[in-house]
């Protein structure tokens, strides 16, 4: 049986009562033999009798689906720190993704999602590997290397919006990206 | 006519008592009556009737390609069609126009499919409402049914908010509401997190996620590599295996499909349950769960459990963290896949170009809407070297455990898993914007993104109507690869159920009849 906290439940008609619901639930399916006294958490002692986990409903029916949420609330003291962006990081992000901000909504709706993010970490991963793919116990198909089709230029060239002779033109590179404030004055006098 | 199934309609053109043409002049003529709907960004009226005289000339012949020819269907606006149009719904990609078909879209035309249009969607389909669209929201076809409007006429109290329309749920939105309107008979959808299955939910329509790696994703325009596939919307679980059955198989230019044949399958007419186990994961009843999916998933499992099924309560432990690890490793992925726009090969250009960075930064601030563009920010946020490991690599951690869960549930002997797909019916409009998109992915994608984050087969059916007189569905979560058990398991639930067809209150009222005919006085 697992020793995390278990959940139990009652059988109306049968002679155990359940005097309380545990604090936190947490279970598998429940293999319990009949009759057993089983211990749950803390000052918790309830008898049980079951092949699988009940819950009741109005007591006359015994259904699988749970009539209340199963979720534990995530409290803000197990969460890490709040981190808020600061200047040189938001300015950092933008050179990065090449996207801006926009204005302080923005910055807003980041940090709510890395707050949002943050409940990662109340979830135990000691020992566990990432996973990259669902399909990682699998040999990766790869094609024999011969060329099939293409010749395609014209075609390819025709979604482009500049385009020279055969080649995508591309404005000077080797230029730095403004500074920020540079950028916002650009980035409000272009088409919206 | 246009009520059918794609299975009875397939054998009213085998009968002869409809010919494509007429079929498919019937549903552009339907489409542009449903045009207030606003579900298609491109009708592609010629291609559509050229296609159906060509399967008029096949069916004549008796040389018919198989289940879908002559059937009009529509494709999400993320799949590349060659000389058509594909936006994603964006500044980014408006005008764009592909020059090669999607792999799924190829395989659709090599049936002899008839392409209605594009439907819309959220913007490069990051949304839960198809809300977030440059052509406008899409309507929920139910909000028009004959069905809703005289439950809002019995309580005065609501029709005030009468003209405020119900949403799609996203981001196939168009998709389910072309095919829930009756405009097609089929159409194909994206499922990341649920994209597919969410907005079948509050249409009333079938919406089946197949496995990941089953159907090609080449040529879908990619949000999140290691989750999307491509998804199917139909009126009934039959007409889902039908389409799985032409779309399924490794495709070459595809490395992520699996290279063992597919054999597609039919589905039995009679089912017997006896020898299933279905599996109520307890963690599904989450917060926020309304009452009347609740009453109706428990008397779902009743009525398994009645007709000889093992019905078994499980667990899935880290459900509840799933939406979190899901929504780190969605804007992590979406950084990267956002990062080959950039204007200088397809899609928008900015005119601003004094050096190349500068035109892609203004490209993408002009291209992006603010829903894109956060997601991107946030998915570099999370990658950036001080974070990699506290954020990204967690959540990669994280999806394994609730893959393993997964996998422990079913190898205990639990055939498929029986869950709600979303925590009410279709909401309004006015109510669903008053929450950001981010906060609306993260509530409406709660029970649909598990299956994508271990990239299992889900489908989800409409089983009854709320109270609302609003579709209410429940969702079939099954083993990888095990399509043919899923769907048998839904099917058998779909004809207990026998949920009733949309009544379109106006529409349906100038959908006349069809004219009956004989296949000889059309061979004349």
């Amino acid at each position: 049986m697992s020793s995390k906290s278990l959940r139990f439940l009652i059988f109306s008609g049968s002679r155990w009562k359940l005097l309380l619901r545990p604090a936190s639930p947490r279970c598998g399916v429940l293999r319990c033999p009949g009759g057993e006294f089983v211990a749950g958490g803390g000052s918790l002692r309830l008898c049980c009798r079951l092949q699988q986990t009940a819950s009741t409903t109005d007591g006359s029916s015994k259904t699988k689906v749970p009539q209340s949420p199963t979720w534990e609330p995530v409290s803000e003291r197990q969460l890490p720190p709040v981190r808020l962006l600061g200047c040189p990081q938001i300015s950092w992000i933008e050179r990065l993704a090449l996207v801006d901000f926009r204005n302080q909504e923005g910055v807003a709706r980041l940090e709510k999602a890395i707050r949002f993010a943050d409940q990662l970490h109340v979830v135990d991963t000691e020992g566990v590997e990432p996973m990259d793919s669902v399909l990682e116990d699998r040999q990766l198909y790869l094609q024999q290397d011969c060329v099939r089709g293409g010749n395609c230029a014209e075609q390819l060239l025709r979604t482009s919006r500049r385009t020279v002779e055969e080649y995508f033109v591309a404005p000077p590179g080797n230029i730095p990206l403004p500074e920020r404030d540079e950028r916002s004055s650009l980035l409000k006098n272009s088409e919206m | 006519m246009l009520g059918l199934t794609l299975r009875e309609v397939a054998l009213a053109l085998r009968e002869g008592k409809v010919s494509p043409t007429e079929l498919c002049q019937r549903c552009l003529h339907f489409i542009r009556k449903t045009k207030f709907l606003n579900a298609y960004v491109t009708v592609t009226e010629e291609i559509a009737l050229k296609q159906a005289e060509q399967a008029e000339k096949r069916f004549l012949k008796g040389e018919t390609l198989g289940p879908l020819d002559g059937i009009p269907i529509a494709v999400k606006d993320n799949f590349s069609t060659a000389s058509i149009q594909t936006t994603c719904a964006s500044q980014m990609l408006k005008g764009y126009i592909p020059p090669f078909n999607a792999t799924v879209v190829q395989k659709l035309l090599d049936q002899g499919a008839v392409l209605m249009g594009k439907t819309n969607l959220d913007e490069f389909a990051m949304g839960s409402g198809s809300t977030d669209t440059i052509f406008g929201p899409v309507r929920n076809p139910w909000g028009y049914s004959r069905q809703y409007q005289e439950r809002c006429a019995q309580n005065p109290e609501d029709t005030k908010d009468s003209s405020d329309w119900l949403i799609t749920g996203g981001s196939s939105g168009g998709s389910a509401a072309s095919v829930a309107s009756l405009t097609c008979f089929a159409s194909l959808g994206s499922d990341t997190g649920g994209s597919t299955r969410n907005p079948a939910a509050n249409c009333g329509v079938v919406g089946l996620k197949p496995t990941y790696g089953l159907l090609s994703r080449h040529g879908l325009i990619p949000l999140v590599n290691s989750m999307d596939v491509p998804g199917i919307l139909t009126r009934s679980v039959h007409d889902a295996a039908t389409v799985l059955g032409v779309l399924g198989g490794h495709d070459p230019k595809d490395s992520t499909t699996v290279p063992e044949p597919f054999k597609p399958f039919s589905l039995p007419d009679e089912i017997d349950v006896r020898n299933v186990c279905v599996g109520i994961p307890r963690e599904y009843h989450a917060p926020g769960l309304s009452k009347e999916i609740l009453a109706h998933w428990t008397k779902a499992a009743e009525l398994f459990e009645k007709a000889g099924a093992r019905v078994v309560e499980v667990s899935l432990p880290h459900t509840q963290h799933s939406i979190v690890c899901y929504h780190v490793l969605c804007t992590a992925e979406v950084a990267s896949n956002m990062a080959r726009f950039d204007g200088l090969e397809y899609g928008h250009r900015s005119t601003i170009d004094s050096s190349t960075e500068v035109m892609y930064a203004s490209t993408r601030h002009e291209g992006f809407n603010d829903v894109v563009r956060g997601r991107i920010l946030s998915g570099n946020y999370f990658l950036l070297k001080q974070n990699y490991d506290r954020y990204f690599v967690k959540a990669q951690k994280v999806r394994r455990l609730i893959s393993n869960d997964f996998m422990k549930v079913f190898s205990s002997g639990v055939d498929v898993l029986l869950t709600p797909t979303t925590l009410s019916d279709a909401s309004r409009y006015s109510e669903f914007i008053k929450e950001d998109n981010r906060t609306r992915s993260a509530q409406e994608d709660i029970f649909t993104q598990c299956a994508n984050m271990a990239g299992l087969p889900a489908v989800t059916l409409p089983v009854a109507l709320s109270e609302r007189n609003l579709p209410i569905s429940l969702q079939f979560i099954g083993q990888g690869f095990r399509e043919k058990n899923l769907l048998t398991v839904a099917k058998w639930y779909e004809q207990q159920v026998k949920f009733p067809l949309i009544e379109f209150q106006d529409v349906a009222d100038h959908v006349s009849e069809f004219p009956k005919k004989t296949k000889s006085a059309s061979a004349s």
